[in-house]
């Protein structure tokens, strides 16, 4: 069902920010332009703050999907290296 | 290499930064740089570079910790006093981040060792006090290849520039030869406000930190000058690099390196 193939997955549940966005950055610098990051995070903060980031950044945010248990998982494709 | 949970979260206001990210602090922590001179400006420059986890820093000084030195040298403590700069700067820089390896010469930079102190290092950083180590630093960096910073503090006044090879005027296009002894005094001789070191020595460190990472404009082609009574900086534009340069030059004059007679200063 999903029009996505996740490459790599990253939890950022346990930091706070600003940690959230630099977890979920060293994430994606291991994979190459093209692939995709499902980024999972606490509801709240890192919901706002870290797809804006990501955006910031040049990097595709494809889909923010609700785990409905207090956290998200972010899908992200990376388009910058 | 990647990085532990502790750097992550160390370098973490780098990370975030899109101009340096995960890509520019790996270059950091790859980058090697040497200080000439663990004083007024060496002192803030090392511990900036020791604390953006610079991965490996050399100190290059012979002198001892005088309890004159710590009114602007920062990186000494009162209980220093006495003991080898060198090992004082890095006790402190291995207190503040340990993923810094310090490299420690306990010399004063001559025509004899200079290019093999530089030779293993990417950026050259010129915290000297006199005019001798000044030329012989950019002499031998044009010779070498290799980029440095330079600048000079005194009284309430400090300067610096960026010689990169190929990519603007050294130091001697554009200050030609030392000036007569007497002409000019010491910073001993003539004082220096301490912080003056923090603010041109942090530029220095900004500059190295800058060309290990790749981004922005470096202060090559320019000379920063800051007078802290007026509180004001100017960039002045330099000219091209001078192909009649005694060293840098087309037909360079200058081919071996050449130690200046340094002026005697009388007490310390």
């Amino acid at each position: 069902m999903a029009d996505f193939e996740i490459d790599e997955r990253v939890d950022i549940t346990d930091v706070v920010c600003p940690m959230t966005f630099v977890k979920a950055k060293v994430a994606m610098e291991e994979l190459e332009v093209g692939q995709i990051l499902a980024v999972t995070m606490n509801d709240g903060e890192p919901v706002q703050n870290v797809p804006r980031s990501f955006k910031e950044e040049g990097q595709q945010i494809l889909k923010l999907i609700d785990n409905e248990n207090g956290t998200y998982d972010l899908i992200v494709k990376k388009l910058e290296d | 290499m990647a990085f532990t949970n502790e750097q992550m979260e160390r370098y973490s206001r780098h990370i975030i930064l899109q101009e340096v990210g995960v890509k520019g602090q790996k270059k950091l922590l790859n980058g090697k740089v040497l200080i000439i001179g663990a004083g007024g400006l060496g002192a803030p420059a090392a511990m900036y570079l020791a604390a953006a986890g610079v991965g490996t820093i050399g100190i290059v000084d012979a002198d001892e910790v005088d309890l004159s030195n710590l009114q602007r040298q920062i990186i000494h403590g009162t209980a220093d006093v006495g003991k080898a700069k060198v090992k004082s700067a890095k006790e402190t820089m291995n207190a503040m981040n340990p993923d810094v390896t310090v490299n420690t010469y306990r010399e004063f930079v001559t025509s004899e060792n200079i290019m093999d102190l530089i030779k293993d290092y990417d950026f050259i950083i010129d915290g000297t006090d006199n005019f001798p180590a000044k030329f012989l630093i950019n002499d031998a960096c044009v010779m070498a290849k290799k980029p440095f910073s330079h600048a000079g503090i005194i009284r309430f006044k400090g300067q610096l520039m960026t010689y990169v090879p190929g990519e603007g005027p050294c130091y001697r296009c554009v200050f030609k030869n030392p000036p007569p002894k007497d002409a000019v005094p010491t910073c001993k001789q003539a004082g220096v406000i301490g912080a003056m070191g923090g603010v041109i020595g942090s530029l220095q460190a900004m500059e190295a930190i800058k060309y290990l990472i790749g981004v922005g404009d470096l202060l090559t082609g320019k000379l920063l000058t800051f007078d802290a009574l007026k509180m004001e900086f100017h960039t002045v534009k330099l000219p091209k690099a001078n192909g009649g340069c005694a060293v840098c030059g087309d037909h360079p004059t200058i081919t071996e390196l050449i130690d200046y007679e340094q002026i005697e200063c009388d007490g310390k």
